[in-house]
């Protein structure tokens, strides 16, 4: 009763996603606060070994589901184990993240159980009546939103990947496995929907792990514009970002995106080029450790979040950039 | 005799926010939304083609078929539906009622799986995976749980339908996924699917003057209790603006000078 169930999301190569560990240990945080358990929901086939990984980041029991037709993730299954789950453990929360599968699944169980139901938190709190506050940015990032469910339990979320820090605990005193039983928790008609063909492609783009991010936005001005940035970003060792407005525009990959709607980064230097800094995109890369900000705008309002600021047209300061950077290395 | 291939498509009005002007916000904070262009929501405009191809597979097999296009919102949201008729639909209708203010997903997804049930029958919903003003991608999946049907989401591809099934490529979030179901079931699409046909200028001229038929609350024997505010259980309990915290900037010259003393000085920092 009232303790913290996260949802966790298990990848085709068997191991757990990096959003559901973040999650859990955010939760470990909250639940301590509450004094209550972290629980985890793991539903696939083969999960041997997984409770270790989730036990050093702060949870009490793993709710494990295993069966060989849970190879892939498929809505109805799930849904129908999340729902049976949390109507027996009647938790204070259930954490989602805000990935495909999250938000695929997420909507589907709030549904059923009539909870209310968060997109795509980037903060998670409690306040002074206990709710769990679920913050995130709305209405195209002009404002921060504080969303509460008081009336209803459990209260859901969907967390943005990459928000939460992901971190290890001292395990708990108390520990379990719970093996859940498949014909208690399944039905035949979850399996209607038939996978047919499935194809994964290795991820070519992933500005995540980068250590330095040049970004750019629409007054990068074109695509011509933004082959510059990818010689800077190839002299520092980094990768290219974008704004939504950049991407639209056709100016880079969708896979390059950062902010809300995009990925979030914290990478050691994040240049922004010609980015004015709507929230939206603030709020994917504000964590940086170091932000140089180039734009013609004074007043632009990533300026205010930088500590660097250079007045001028991104096109021209970035090829000066990339020249004094080569004329460094030389020496 | 053979019932109609009913198809439904549930769309949204909502405001343009990648224009978002000066005047949107107003000064306590609250959205403007008169002073924002109303616009079809993007991914529900590629929900409508999807359940047109339907249609025209369909049509292919002499089976009766027909595409409805159903939005919630207030009386202008009729724009839309008008809009999905000058493209080929069949049909539409607006749910508009003051009670359904302040709605959230959950009594947003009741309204509409009212709405379609009042249809009678139907085959398969298409929607869009999300609305740009909220961007949370939650009605689609807990309308499908509503209406106790399979939910496919996500889809950028009509493979094949049939009376019976229909089979989709899905986009994955590292990949795709070709997934096949019975009917009905309701289909999320992504914004990578194919782009909404053009009007027809022939449909212009007949629809142009065609009435949209309004529903009501009472229209759709809706439980009262689950509708608007009181249907919600999320609420706000605090708004922000956006402002900003100034942090302490150094500035730098944009000249040659400027730029290569911020490059001297990051690399000596070990930071470049």
């Amino acid at each position: 009763m009232n303790n913290i169930i996260v949802y966790c999301e298990v990848k085709d190569d068997g191991k757990i996603a990096d959003v559901s560990l973040e999650l859990c240990s955010k939760a470990r945080h909250l639940a301590d606060r509450l004094n209550v358990n972290v629980d985890a929901a793991v539903i696939g086939n083969n999960l041997k070994g997984l409770e270790n990984e989730l036990f050093t980041h702060g949870v009490n029991t793993v709710f494990c589901l295993e069966d060989s037709r849970l190879s892939f993730y498929q809505t109805l299954p799930h849904f129908s184990v999340m729902t049976k789950l949390i109507e027996r453990e009647k938790p204070y929360s259930v954490l989602f993240g805000a990935t495909p599968v999250g938000r695929d699944l997420g909507p589907r169980v709030a549904s059923y159980l009539r909870c209310g139901l968060t997109a795509d938190c980037t903060a998670l709190d409690i306040d002074e009546n206990g709710n769990l506050m679920q913050i995130r940015p709305a209405f195209g990032g002009n404002i921060i939103a504080t969303i509460i469910c008081p009336d209803v339990r459990p209260q859901m979320a969907t967390v943005r990947e990459g928000v939460m820090k992901q971190e290890v605990f001292e395990k708990q005193k108390n520990t379990a496995v719970v093996k859940l039983n498949a014909s208690e928790f399944l039905n035949e008609a979850d399996f209607v929907v038939k996978i047919i063909e499935r194809k994964l492609e290795e991820k070519k783009i992933d500005i995540k792990g980068a250590p330095i991010i040049v970004s750019g936005g629409y007054g990068m001005g074109s695509k011509e514009n933004f082959k510059l940035l990818h010689e800077l970003a190839a002299l520092l060792g980094g990768e290219v970002g974008a704004t939504r407005a950049a991407v639209d525009a056709g100016f880079a990959e969708p896979e390059r995106q950062v902010g809300q709607t995009g990925v979030t980064v914290r990478p050691k230097v994040y240049i922004a080029c010609g980015i004015s800094g709507a929230v939206q995109h603030r709020s994917g890369m504000e964590q940086s450790a170091l932000i140089i900000s180039i734009n013609t705008d004074p007043h632009a309002p990533i300026n205010s979040i930088a500590d660097y600021v250079i007045t001028g047209d991104a096109a021209d300061v970035v090829s000066k950039m990339i020249k004094y950077c080569k004329s460094n290395s030389k020496k | 005799m053979k019932k109609e291939f009913q198809i439904v498509v549930l769309a949204k009005q909502v405001p343009d926010t990648k224009n978002v002007g000066k005047d949107a916000m107003n000064a306590d904070g609250t959205i403007n939304r008169a002073a924002l262009p109303a616009i079809f929501n993007p991914d529900d405009m590629k929900a409508l083609e999807m359940a047109l191809m339907c249609r025209d597979i369909l049509k292919k097999e002499n089976i009766d078929v027909k595409v409805t296009v159903i939005t919630m919102g207030p009386p202008r949201a009729n724009e839309i539906i008008r809009e999905a008729l000058y493209r080929g639909a069949d049909n539409g209708f607006v749910v508009s009622d003051k009670r359904f203010a302040a709605s959230d997903t959950l009594a947003t997804s009741y309204a509409l799986s009212m709405a379609i049930k009042k249809l009678g029958h139907y085959d398969v919903v298409f929607t869009g995976r999300q609305a740009i003003d909220g961007d949370t991608a939650q009605v689609g999946p807990q309308t499908a749980e509503k209406l106790e049907v399979p939910q496919i989401t996500y889809a950028d591809e009509l493979i094949a339908v049939t009376p019976e099934m229909i089979r989709l490529r899905r986009v994955l979030q590292h990949g795709i996924e070709v997934v096949e179901t019975k009917l009905p079931a309701l289909v999320t699409v992504h914004g990578n699917a194919h782009d909404c046909r053009s009007r027809h200028a022939h449909l212009v001229i007949k629809k142009k003057n065609t009435e949209i038929p309004m529903w009501t609350a009472d229209d759709i024997n809706p439980d009262f209790d689950r509708l608007g505010g009181k249907g919600s259980p999320t609420k706000v309990k605090n708004i922000e603006n956006v402002v900003l915290t100034k942090k302490e900037s150094i500035t730098v010259s944009s000249d040659d000078e400027g730029i290569k003393g911020l490059i001297e000085d990051l690399t000596a920092a070990h930071i470049f």
